[in-house]
């Protein structure tokens, strides 16, 4: 080594070292968010915009009705447009929520919502404007007459909306709601992971919302089946066993809260004063400290401390389940079956975390009898198409036995037969195994719960199945007796010298009447005497 | 005549008064298995006990059999009218077809409609003679014999190098003479060439019957006629194994599938004449034996258990056989030379009396 001549000193490395913002961030790893490929990308627009739509409507409790245009220009280009009838957004409020990444309502909050990253919309805005160099229209009217028109591009070193123009239209139109339109790369496919098949499963697991779908091939219509919404669930404060450390220290920086205290007790849901001191004295941290003084070491002990406390499970009215009913409801209008289930299970926690599972079945009618059953995942109900194989949901289905519920199946691999099993996890915090948000994480209790819901539908599918077998089994009995009464009837009659008809006639006539009780004999002639 | 054409019409009548009734129609079937079979140790029958299974017509199970019985009826019911017979076979194929709207046949192969008859046959009380159905003509008989049949008259010593092929019935003939000491009857039918091409009827006086394989009926009826007509002692001889050994109890005894007419058939004072196990030793045969398949085993732990084959004789041989995992066939005999048999192993075997019982 010696002699060589260094080329850049530890100084000059320094020197290019700078923070860089998280627009840059996800400009070199899109892939992460979704946006790895042009038909991937296509469909993650859409649905971080729709997910935007449909949260925003329910918030307001507004029966949601989204309009959704794909409109191709040239052969990799597109012209996307989300539209939502949901409360809109006032017109200082609108640049700063969709131009700047991890700005959001959502962030540091726990409630169960589609997006949570703040990083959705305004990652479909920065993916449109990386692609195509072109700005983002957006028009908001909160029903005051006003309409704000809006072209937004994103800083990127800075992480900031760049308005490009802005107008208000008074043109005394009463409406409210939010227009998104945007020109983006993306190649259109109509097959298993594509927007048509996405938007069809976001109409089934949103029943009460109107969907209109333009796309490049036509136009599809999903309209509502329910005019009821799930209640609007509850806002909680994270639990302490549910934190991540980077979480703790951004919450510690950003808090109201004076002391370490009164930091816990507001700040995390669970936490008297009482669990507070104890927390603080285990981590042996002065509890009257402030917050933003926390050194980065005691934060760290701090975090363990709240990791071993003994506490009290989340509340768990945070969640909002679809119910049985909605479920049911969603799948009756894509799918014509025979027989529709479905389960709400209680809620449940991981790390801290409320969760609920709910699962649904639909099976038979007009359903496909070759290959494997349609799967669908939903995560507070948000359909999930990429990833399937790492996902809980399907590893879940693969683990439960459903030939002992009337299905078929080879080892532990999806079940086979005319089936839709869709299984809805709803929690304040999804783990997703990543930030693409496309499947989730395989915890233990989350599996569990999961796979006692399917093993519940599946005794209920059993049910009908075996009710089915039983009445395809009197039918093939009947049809056996339909054929050979008249050979019999005939051969008595020349045994007898009589005429066939009325032997015929009465045998009939003994079938009708008693089918059942008549056709119930298994097996071996009946043997009586001594022998 | 008149009585087998009022029995089957009582069959259609009493299945009638039910369908009348609203009752589901039924059957009453004699069981014809082992657990309903009785051996009688003084007449050496095998008899049916009063074991009835029923069949009926709504039951799923049954439905197809008892339509088949019925079936079966009527078309006796016909050959009574015309005053004609019919095989078996004929049977089968008269009845035989698709039934309408369906890929479903009446009958598909004749192994069903056989039992069918036999059923029939249990439940009226009748012999398949009676309901003018012939079993296969099967068996071939020599011998210093003169018949009528039909009004011919035969001489079963003038028949060349064939023999009399026995009928299926045998009810009408008439012995017109017998010149024998005993009959000798044999499973196989080469060996029956040979002791008939050596003369062996002449030499012995005695009259040669083959059963080729299991006995039909016509060859016993006359085996039996023959031994209790004439007084003559019947002596058998069939492959040392149990399926040989088996068509000697046939022969002597009756069988289970057919125990409703041992009576007709049985011929209790048969003798059996060989092989056994045991001859494989006396008369060195060492070097001709089979090896015995794991069916034969199964076949002769089967019969240790039955009633007619509890003499400690037969229960050594079976034990021998099941030991040694061994058989022996009539050809055997041709190892130690082609006229070791006619010439050796059955004179020395009468003169000896060296029969088993």
């Amino acid at each position: 080594m010696v002699g060589e001549t260094i080329a850049k000193t530890a100084e000059e490395l320094a020197k290019d070292q700078r923070q860089i913002s998280v627009s840059e961030f996800f400009e070199k790893n899109r892939h992460l968010l979704g946006y790895d490929n042009a038909t991937r990308a296509l469909l993650t627009v859409i649905k971080e915009l729709v997910d935007n739509s449909l949260d925003a409507c329910e918030e307001s409790r507004i029966l949601p009705r989204i309009w959704i245009e794909v409109k191709a220009n040239g052969t990799d280009r597109f012209r996307v447009m989300v539209k939502d009838n949901g409360p809109g957004m006032t017109d200082k409020q609108i640049p700063l929520a969709l131009g700047k990444l991890l700005y959001g309502s959502k962030f540091f909050r726990l409630r169960q919502s589609r997006g949570t990253q703040g990083i959705g919309a305004s990652g479909a805005i920065l993916y449109s404007q990386l692609t195509t160099g072109k700005p983002t229209n957006i028009i908001s009217s909160t029903g005051n007459g006003k309409s704000s028109y809006y072209e937004v591009m994103i800083d990127v070193k800075k992480n900031e909306p760049e308005v490009v123009s802005h107008q208000f239209i008074n043109d005394g139109k009463v409406w409210h709601g939010m227009k998104v339109e945007m020109e983006i790369e993306g190649r259109f496919i109509e097959s298993k992971q594509s927007v048509p098949e996405y938007i069809k499963q976001v109409a089934i697991a949103n029943p009460y919302a109107d969907i209109i779908f333009d796309g490049p091939n036509g136009k599809l219509e999903f309209s509502r089946s329910a005019n009821e919404m799930p209640p609007l669930p509850k806002e909680i404060m994270p639990h302490p066993h549910g934190v991540e450390l980077g979480i703790l220290r951004r919450m510690l920086k950003s808090t109201k809260s004076r002391t370490i205290a009164s930091f816990l007790t507001n700040d995390f849901s669970r936490v008297g004063s009482g669990t507070a001191k104890d927390i603080c004295e285990l981590a042996g941290i002065d509890p009257k400290i402030s917050p933003q003084r926390l050194e980065i070491e005691d934060s760290e002990k701090l975090f363990k401390a709240m990791q071993k406390a003994k506490l009290v499970r989340p509340p768990t009215d945070c969640l909002s389940p679809l119910g049985e009913d909605l479920l049911i409801k969603g799948l009756k209008k894509e799918f014509n079956a025979e027989f529709y289930a479905a389960v709400t299970r209680p809620p449940e926690v991981y790390r801290g975390n409320p969760f609920q599972v709910e699962v649904a079945v639909a099976y038979g009618g007009e359903l496909p009898q070759e290959g494997t059953a349609k799967i669908m995942r939903l995560t507070n109900r948000v359909p999930l198409l990429y990833q399937e194989g790492d996902c809980a949901i399907t590893k879940s289905i693969a683990a439960t036995d459903w030939r002992r519920y009337g299905l078929t199946q080879s080892g532990r691999s999806l079940p086979v037969g005319p089936a839709v099993v869709m299984v809805h996890l709803a929690s304040v915090w999804v783990p997703y195994i990543s930030e693409s948000k496309q499947a989730i994480a395989s915890y233990p209790v989350i599996i569990k719960e999961i796979k006692l819901a399917l093993q519940e539908i599946g005794r209920r599918l059993y049910k009908h199945v075996a009710g089915k077998r039983r009445a395809e089994m009197q039918r093939k009995r009947r049809e056996i007796f339909d054929r050979y009464l008249p050979e019999v009837a005939n051969a008595v009659a020349k045994l007898t010298n009589k005429k066939p008809e009325p032997i015929l006639n009465k045998l009939m006539n003994m079938i009708k009447k008693s089918t059942k009780a008549v056709v119930d004999g298994r097996g071996k002639e009946e043997t009586k005497g001594s022998g | 005549m008149v009585e087998v054409k009022k029995r089957l019409k009582g069959l259609g009548e009493e299945v009638l008064k039910n369908i009348d009734l609203g009752k589901n129609p039924d059957i009453d079937i004699p069981v014809r298995s082992l657990s309903n079979v009785i051996y009688d140790e003084k007449t050496k029958q095998l008899t049916l006990g009063d074991k009835v299974s029923k069949r009926f017509l709504f039951n799923v199970a049954h439905a197809k059999p008892f339509m088949q019985t019925m079936l079966v009826a009527s078309l006796c019911k016909e050959l009574q009218e015309q005053g004609i017979h019919t095989s078996l076979r004929d049977l089968f194929y008269a009845l035989k077809r698709t039934l309408p709207n369906s890929d479903e046949n009446t009958f598909d192969e004749q192994r069903e409609s056989d039992p069918i008859v036999v059923d029939l046959e249990v439940t009226l009380d009748l012999l398949r003679e009676q309901l003018h159905l012939n079993a296969d003509v099967r068996g071939r008989v020599v011998g210093n014999v003169v018949i009528k049949d039909r009004g011919d008259v035969i001489d079963w010593s003038r028949l060349g190098s064939g023999g009399w092929a026995i009928p299926s019935n045998v009810e009408e003939l008439i012995f017109k003479k017998a010149n024998a000491k005993y009959i000798l009857v044999m499973e196989k039918n080469a060996a029956f060439e040979r002791l008939h091409e050596d003369k062996f009827w002449q030499k012995q006086n005695c009259i040669l019957v083959t059963t080729q394989g299991q006995a039909a009926r016509g060859p016993r009826r006359l085996i039996q006629r023959l031994s209790t007509e004439f007084k003559l002692p019947v002596y058998v001889f069939t492959d040392a194994d149990s399926y040989g050994w088996y068509i000697y109890s046939v022969i002597k005894y009756g069988s289970i599938s057919l125990a409703h007419i041992s009576e007709r058939l049985g011929c209790p004072t048969a003798k059996f004449i060989g092989l056994t196990i045991s001859d494989i030793d006396e008369f060195k045969l060492h070097d001709f034996t089979i090896k015995a398949k794991e069916v034969d085993i199964k076949r002769a732990h089967e019969m240790l258990r039955y009633d007619w084959f509890k003499h400690p004789a037969w229960q050594k041989e079976l034990k021998l056989m099941v030991e040694r995992k061994v058989k022996a066939e009539l050809e055997a005999l041709s190892g130690r030379g082609l006229k070791f048999m006619t010439e050796v192993y059955l004179p020395t075997k009468i003169k000896k009396k060296e029969f088993l019982p």
